[in-house]
């Protein structure tokens, strides 16, 4: 173990899993991952490409040519960023590459913000991305090595989470696995099926499709997307067994229940769940440890939707509270929106609840998370914003 | 758990300050978190830090209302902001200035106070206006939430980049302050 700041701690990580392309834009909104892994290059400690890109399009650009043509890649980005790179996400995706990007979560402007909050990364929600949240640094440690895993299985891109500021710039203890160990767990090169650019062998990438083809590829995607829920829990698992150090929540008042898409904290027989993504459950998890019948889920794999485990633990809880930090506006919050699909697709009981909380940096409160808890056993309306 | 919250102004180290707090007690073999108040950077402007020490890991992100332990790096503070605002009889506070405690006109217990003359100890040691590493010599002594070796190792860390020099003005400001 070491103490290290949240983007350092990842930095590290990406040089142990040693891509050989690395690109991003340097300048706001960037966080120090970037700085780090140029840092590192600069001082002849790593042996990636690091290209300096104009923009943060150009930066998920590069990466996608270095991709296509067999490199492993990575960038990170965060708010304005990667709204930028959003056509690129949308590629990306398209041409079933396996790329990984870090997103330090922030608002979006205007009014500008450079806080966090996750409307940036549920904007480009529907790009076709595996989208991990991480609650601190030791699971962002872990989901940015299970993200190269899944990616180079799957041909899919992923996408890790982690809250700008509250976990990027914060300092814990963490755990950094050593590369010779990371490259054990991940894939060899030749045991991969990505299809290459190869000017021996020409193929097109991401060709034009008509109405013939297009919606039979979308259809596809979306199938491998949502199959990919069973290799994440099983590569979890894995995981778990080579890596994990010392039982981080040998502490806790009750055992967690993880299968890498969710995690169920609280009692076995809960009356109100919380569900949440990110660091704020940290928070939900003190306040959970209060009350005898209150318990959160984390939802760790925000696309492909964990379905399933969402609703087994839900479907005999009386009241769901759901939070999310981003809204769609003149709807609701995405993650509620999610939910409460599910309580109809399931015919659930549970009434559900969405609360809108920490937009631009807010704080969220242990006092917060107590009015949640008691608003969600009494009223019944669409998005309460909790402000204060 | 301990919960510290660090006041200052932009470019006085206030940052740094609860980071090496963190270090620190991790280097004592305690549980820590330290992160800022994630606002602007701008030079002179009002910043706060904050830090958690514990037995355990640490769960909690929410930003400290209810200290334990301030540090004040800077006196100016105190007229036109609120910092005292959620102390209580409680509440530790260290502070960097060349005053005696009772000249300060705090409207909490006397004994709780403790000062240190930060910006004098490092301009004699570092040669420069940087008081915060300084005022943690006497936070350690204060409250023995981190040992000196402790905060010794975290500067070594911290600074490790910043070169030799830097590291031992550092450490002999701190165990000065730390008298």
């Amino acid at each position: 173990m070491q103490i290290l700041e949240g983007s350092r701690a990842i930095a590290y990580t990406i040089k142990n899993i040693s891509p050989e392309v690395i690109s991003a834009y340097p300048i706001t909104p960037q966080t120090h991952i970037v700085e780090d892994l140029a840092q590192f290059k600069a001082d002849d400690k790593a042996d990636y490409e690091y290209v300096l890109a104009e923009s943060e399009f150009a930066a998920a650009s590069i990466i996608a040519g270095a991709s296509s043509a067999g490199s492993r890649v990575y960038s990170a980005t965060s708010s304005q960023g990667l709204l930028l790179m959003s056509e690129v996400l949308f590629n990306i995706a398209g041409m079933r590459l396996p790329i990984i990007i870090t997103c330090a979560n922030r608002g979006v402007s205007a009014p500008i913000t450079i806080w966090n909050d996750h409307q940036d990364a549920v904007t480009i929600r529907d790009a076709g991305w595996i989208m991990f949240f991480a609650e601190n640094h030791q699971e962002s440690v872990q989901q940015h090595i299970l993200a190269y895993k899944i990616a180079e299985k799957l041909n899919l891109p992923v996408m890790i989470n982690i809250d700008g500021y509250i976990l990027t710039h914060s300092y814990e203890p963490v755990f950094i696995p050593n590369a010779s160990k990371i490259k054990k767990f991940l894939l060899k090169k030749a045991d991969t099926n990505t299809k290459l650019l190869d000017p021996q062998k020409p193929i097109t990438m991401g060709a034009f499709a008509s109405p013939n083809y297009y919606m039979e590829i979308r259809q596809k995607l979306h199938q491998d997307i949502m199959t990919s829920a069973e290799v994440i829990k099983n590569e979890y698992e894995k995981y778990i067994k080579i890596f994990q150090p010392k039982n981080r929540d040998h502490n806790n008042k009750y055992k967690s229940f993880d299968n890498g898409l969710i995690e169920y904290y609280g009692p076995p027989e809960p009356q109100t769940i919380l569900i949440a993504k990110g660091s704020v459950v940290g928070t939900i998890k003190e306040m959970v440890d209060n009350y005898k019948k209150v318990g959160v889920i984390k939802v760790k794999v925000y696309r492909p939707f964990p379905e399933e485990e969402i609703k087994n633990i839900i479907k005999k809880v009386k009241n769901v509270a759901v939070l999310d930090k981003s809204i769609s506006l003149g709807q609701e919050g995405p993650l509620a929106l999610d939910v409460k699909a599910l309580k109809a697709t399931y015919e659930l009981k549970s009434k559900i609840q969405g609360f809108v909380v920490g937009l631009g940096g807010r704080d969220i409160t242990q006092k917060m998370i107590k009015d949640i808890i008691s608003l969600s056993q009494k009223q019944s309306s669409k998005n309460i914003f909790i402000c204060k | 758990m301990h919960q510290i919250r660090v006041h200052g102004r932009g470019g006085q180290g206030v940052v740094t300050d609860a980071e090496l707090i963190a270090i620190s007690a991790f280097e004592d073999g305690k549980q820590s978190q330290a992160f800022p108040s994630f606002g602007v950077e701008r030079t002179g402007a009002p910043i706060e830090s904050f830090a958690r020490i514990d037995n355990k890991p640490i769960r909690i992100r929410e930003q400290i209302y209810n200290p334990d332990v301030l540090v004040v790096l800077d006196v100016s503070l105190f007229k036109g902001s609120d910092i005292l605002g959620d102390c209580d009889k409680k509440t530790q506070i260290v502070i960097n200035t060349g005053k005696n405690k009772d000249q300060l006109g705090l409207s909490l217990p006397l004994k709780n106070i403790y000062t240190v003359n930060a910006t004098q100890i490092a301009l004699d040691i570092i040669g420069k206006d940087v008081a915060n590493t300084t005022t943690l010599g006497a936070f350690a002594k204060a409250n023995k939430l981190i040992s000196i070796q402790g905060l010794e190792k975290a500067i070594k860390q911290k600074f490790n980049e910043k070169g030799k020099d830097i590291v031992d003005k550092n450490i002999k400001a701190v165990r000065q302050a730390y008298k």
